[in-house]
């Protein structure tokens, strides 16, 4: 993506880090060409004409779509869109194709004929996907950052209202009757506030179910113990819906991976031939579909496939077995790590990190977009084996950006390839959940997942700063306590830091377009940087929020005790967390403890620990939250 | 009458040279009452709408008998009760209750967003959201909510207004930015505001002791009304102003604002103001919990002593009889003759919290239950 990681700046940044600081772990020259980032196409979703003679291919590091004859998968055209594109569907009669570029907030509206972008609305923040009603009278947005579904005038582009959707709303489906669209979640719903084992909860999501003739949300299916619901698909005689997702297991230290302790990697199913939800696992024993994205379900019914981003393969599921082994078995599925073999049929291999897929009309052929490795897998549905690969031109060397980014996603380093650093931080972000990661026993040292954006310079890294710097806190301490199994070599170990230390932040939805902050943002600001509290004390520097916070992240990366520890920490010594689009990643605290930022202040700092407050309003406590989500 | 400095002095002139004049002013004349009889008032009183109805208690499953608030949304009718937020559908109740994550147990307050169909239930302990059946919950912890005491909400575009016990507030649920309103920055004297009615154009506040606080949309600016009289409980002059400091419940609708007090109602068109008590209209008690105006010359209005309906002209009041007991309705016309209407059910009890309506029917939140009138021929 051009904007996003300019050439210069990736090439500086890749020489400064190996002669600086990766330079001791690197036992052997970097063989991978510093091929810039935008040079690679990176597909994530695919998408067929309704007669089935193109092929659209979403490419999100190029933010272009580009468009291939579907018979000879020559180019035909290539349309540039807006900043870093994520989703996209075409009208009903196949004349517009809808683009959402979630980094700045835009839909893109394609003449298919034309091949052109006709028209390009504005649309809530960060838009992941969007359908369009039968009738096209009607646009539905699913805006992840926003976290509802936005109805749009389908002609105009004129936004007539939002509905509350998901944390982190991103899929969308239409029932093929066209009367519902099933909406899917990326991030746990934020759940009430607890007592006793606060923040030691299981995660909660849903399918959110809107009706589309009155556009309004008419039930939630609740996914238990869910976070991270990705693509979702119907068949076509609306019976049977499917959504791909995870399955975490945060209430056991993570370090049990050995013991099957991190993930379950599933599908729900949902619709008149299931009755009620049901969830069943993709994983089997020493064998792990890991990071579930895509979902498709065959014409006939027949079959469901599924793309695991960290495993690189497809898994194809027999319906009429799993549907027979559904109704003949007790629930709950899950955790039975046999089951999948009553209705797994196959898993087949494609490229790094597999997203979107799409099938062709009669079932016969399934296109996969390999994310890492800008192709598109051709299998074959009769014989189950990839037919053929669709190359896009990409470079024919591996960045070292590039193979940081493989090595991020992939699952291959984990015991039994359970899971990959994508697994917790979705999309390069993070998961919304709380974790107890260490084998220190169970419940102690509960830590909250951090955004992982914008941690550039940020070092010391952990909650409690006690790794210098991301080589340290990507290799030994992830190998040791994670993967459970194979180690880096100090190459890749290199590669994946220079990517991890690349996450630009996204752009920050509560700032003013002209930079300027709003009148509550300036209020804050001051308190934010005040020495003297309400009553004319001084306030001692340590207890500033612009001491700890300093800094244009937000960070002076010292360790300070503020408070908050927990009888089940081993320390309350933390190091100062930095702000970067700090409205973004609740809950908060180390722990997770607190929900909403208010809470840090309003719940969680009885003694003016984490700063002096308490002698503040609750309309100057907002304020200074409204300048903190400017951060 | 708005107040300001200029209008202070007025009214102390006026007051020195016409009190004489005001307490010797006509009174509306006495109510003559009749015995009921139906035919008789089918000939001689106004036409008002009578109903038949149906009241639903704890007996029929309604979570508790205590109805602080009432909401319809199409086949749907939401219920506040001191113990859960009840929805009827379909002849059957659900109750959603704090293990649903409503805020708290006792809901005050019901408001529809009409475009999403999502429902705020303003709580004893928060603010609620219930939308596709999911609730989440602001708080005073947890959110910018100002109080966790909220006595109104009333949904305008994608804003919610909310009345708590420390002023008002409004939640840009688009943003998610809370703007909080209270003595520092609106010309509010006391911050316990009780109700809430917003649109496009004007937001009204009834503020307890402190009158009415409106906003104005455009030019974002707050303005108020209160009783000349100020705190006196006597009226000095009728139609003046607003007829009373503490303000229970506001309804702006069709450019008019009907309000209640705990001592008379009044009604404002944007320059006069008329108000109602009892000795001067059908209104069975000037202890009003809750007004909604229909359109700019009918209003309902809840009181401890039942429910009122007037249409511009005349009254209508329902309730239980205060001696007997037994189903009452009457109905009082311009000359302020009183009819009573042979009936056979009243509202579930006199003291009267809340009304919306279905089609022609309403549905009535009462001290004592839920009732469902329905509107007869």
């Amino acid at each position: 993506m051009r904007s996003r990681i300019q050439t210069a700046w990736v090439t500086g940044l890749a020489a400064a880090l190996f002669t600086f600081v990766l330079w001791p772990v690197v036992d052997r020259p970097v063989q991978a060409n510093a091929v810039d980032a935008q040079d690679y196409a990176s597909p994530l979703e695919v998408l067929l004409s309704p007669d089935g003679a193109r092929l659209y291919v979403l490419c999100q590091q190029s933010e272009e779509i580009r468009v291939l004859d579907a018979g000879s998968y020559a180019v035909i055209g290539k349309i540039p869109v807006g900043r870093v594109p994520r989703g996209f569907s075409l009208s009903p009669d196949g004349t517009r194709l809808f683009v959402t570029n979630s980094w700045d907030d835009t839909l893109s509206v394609i003449d298919t004929n034309a091949l052109a972008v006709a028209a390009t609305w504005p649309v809530g923040a960060e838009p992941s996907s969007v359908v369009e009603d039968l009738a096209g009278k009607r646009l539905f947005v699913a805006n992840r950052v926003s976290n509802d579904v936005a109805v749009l005038d389908a002609r105009t582009g004129v936004e007539e209202k939002r509905l509350l959707a998901g944390r982190g709303v991103s899929y969308l489906a239409l029932s093929p009757d066209g009367s519902r669209i099933y909406a899917t979640h990326v991030y746990p719903n934020m759940l009430p506030r607890r007592t006793g084992l606060e923040n030691r909860m299981a995660p909660e999501s849903e399918i959110t179910v809107i009706d589309v003739a009155r556009a309004v949300v008419v039930d939630r299916m609740p996914l238990h113990a869910i976070a991270g619901v990705f693509h979702v698909a119907l068949s076509a005689d609306g019976r049977l819906g499917v959504v791909a997702e995870l399955h975490p297991k945060n209430l056991v230290p993570l370090a049990h991976l050995e013991h099957g302790g991190a993930f379950e990697d599933t599908i729900t199913l949902f619709g008149a031939d299931v009755g009620k939800t049901v969830e069943v696992p993709l994983d089997e024993l020493e064998r792990y579909a890991s990071q579930p994205f895509g979902v498709a379900i065959a014409p006939d019914k027949s079959r469901i496939y599924v793309t695991s981003g960290g495993s690189e393969m497809v898994t194809v599921v027999d319906v009429p077995r799993l549907l027979r082994y559904i109704h003949a078995h007790p629930r709950p599925f899950v955790q039975d790590l046999s089951a999948s073999a009553n209705y797994v049929v196959t898993r087949i291999a494609v490229g790094h990190n597999p997203r979107g897929l799409t099938l062709s009309r009669d079932g016969r052929r399934l296109f996969v977009a390999n994310r890492l490795e800008d192709t598109v897998s051709v299998i074959d549905t009769r014989s189950n084996r990839v037919a053929s690969t669709i190359t896009l031109d990409g470079p024919k060397t591996i960045s070292v950006l590039r193979h940081g980014e493989q090595t991020f996603y992939t699952a291959r380093y984990s015991f039994q390839g359970q899971i990959g650093c994508s697994s917790c931080h979705i999309d390069s972000t993070f998961d919304g959940m709380t974790w107890d990661l260490e084998p220190d026993g169970f419940g102690r040292d509960i830590v909250d997942n951090k955004l992982l954006e914008d941690i550039k310079d940020t070092e010391p890294y952990k909650w409690t700063g006690t790794n210098p710097d991301i080589p340290t806190e990507c290799g030994p301490r992830t190998e040791k306590y994670f993967w459970r199994s194979e180690t880096y070599d100090n190459l890749t170990l290199a590669h994946l830091a220079v990517y991890v230390r690349s996450l630009p932040p996204r752009p920050n939805r509560w700032r003013l377009p002209n930079g300027e902050l709003a009148p509550a943002q300036e209020r804050g600001k001051a308190l934010f940087e005040r020495t003297v509290d309400k009553f004319g004390n001084p306030i001692a520097e340590a207890n500033r929020c612009s001491y700890c916070h300093s800094g244009p992240k937000g960070t002076n990366q010292k360790i300070f005790e503020v408070g908050t520890r927990k009888p089940t920490d081993n320390t309350g010594r933390l190091k100062s967390a930095p702000l970067s689009n700090i409205a973004l990643s609740a809950p908060y605290l180390h722990d997770g403890s607190a929900r909403t930022l208010e809470e840090i202040w309003t719940v969680y700092n009885p003694d003016d620990k984490h700063g002096r407050t308490n002698d503040l309003t609750k309309d100057e406590l907002n304020d200074l939250i409204e300048y903190l989500r400017t951060r | 009458m708005k107040k300001s400095a200029l209008k202070k002095i007025w009214i102390g002139a006026m007051l020195a040279a016409f009190v004489p004049l005001a307490f010797a002013a006509p009174q509306a004349p006495p109510s003559r009452v009749q015995k009921p009889h139906a035919a008789q008032a089918a000939s001689s009183a106004p036409q008002m709408p009578r109903y038949r109805f149906e009241n639903f208690t704890t007996a029929n499953g309604l979570p508790d008998n205590h109805v602080f608030a009432v909401l319809v949304d199409g086949d749907r009718v939401w219920a506040g009760t001191e113990d859960g937020l009840a929805v009827y559908e379909n002849h059957a109740w659900k109750i959603y209750t704090t293990k649903d994550g409503l805020a708290h147990r006792a809901v005050l307050s019901l408001a529809l967003d009409k475009r999403t169909g999502d429902v705020w239930a303003g709580t004893m302990g928060g603010l609620s959201r219930i939308s596709g059946g999911r609730i989440d919950s602001y708080t005073q912890l947890n959110s910018g909510l100002s109080n966790d005491v909220v006595y109104g909400v009333s949904v305008e575009g994608e804003n919610v207004w909310v009345a708590t016990a420390a002023g008002g507030c409004r939640l840009n649920t688009r943003t998610g930015q809370w703007a909080l309103y209270n003595e520092r920055n609106t010309p509010m004297i006391e911050i316990w505001t009780y109700g809430v009615s917003a649109t496009p154009t004007k937001v009204y506040y009834a503020v307890w002791g402190s009158g009415i606080l409106e906003y104005d949309q455009q030019t974002r600016r707050w303005d108020k009304y209160e009783d000349p009289d100020g705190e006196n409980e006597m009226v000095l002059f009728k139609d003046q102003g607003l007829i009373h400091e503490i303000v229970t419940s506001v309804s702006y609708v069709d450019n008019i604002l009907w309000v209640a007090t705990y001592f008379g109602d009044s009604r404002y068109d944007g320059r006069y103001w008329h108000n109602f008590l009892t000795k001067d209209s059908g209104l069975p008690s000037n202890f009003t919990n809750f007004v909604k105006g229909l359109d700019s010359k009918r209003a309902w209005f809840c009181t401890d002593k039942g429910l009122a309906y007037y249409d511009g002209v005349n009254w209508a009041v329902y309730r239980p009889s205060l001696t007997t007991g037994k189903p009452e309705m009457t109905v009082r016309d311009a000359q302020g003759k009183v009819t009573p209407v042979a009936v056979s059910t009243a509202p579930a009890h006199n003291y009267v919290l809340g009304i919306d309506f279905q089609g022609d029917d309403i549905w009535v939140a009462t001290a004592k239950g839920l009732s469902h009138g329905f509107r007869q021929p």
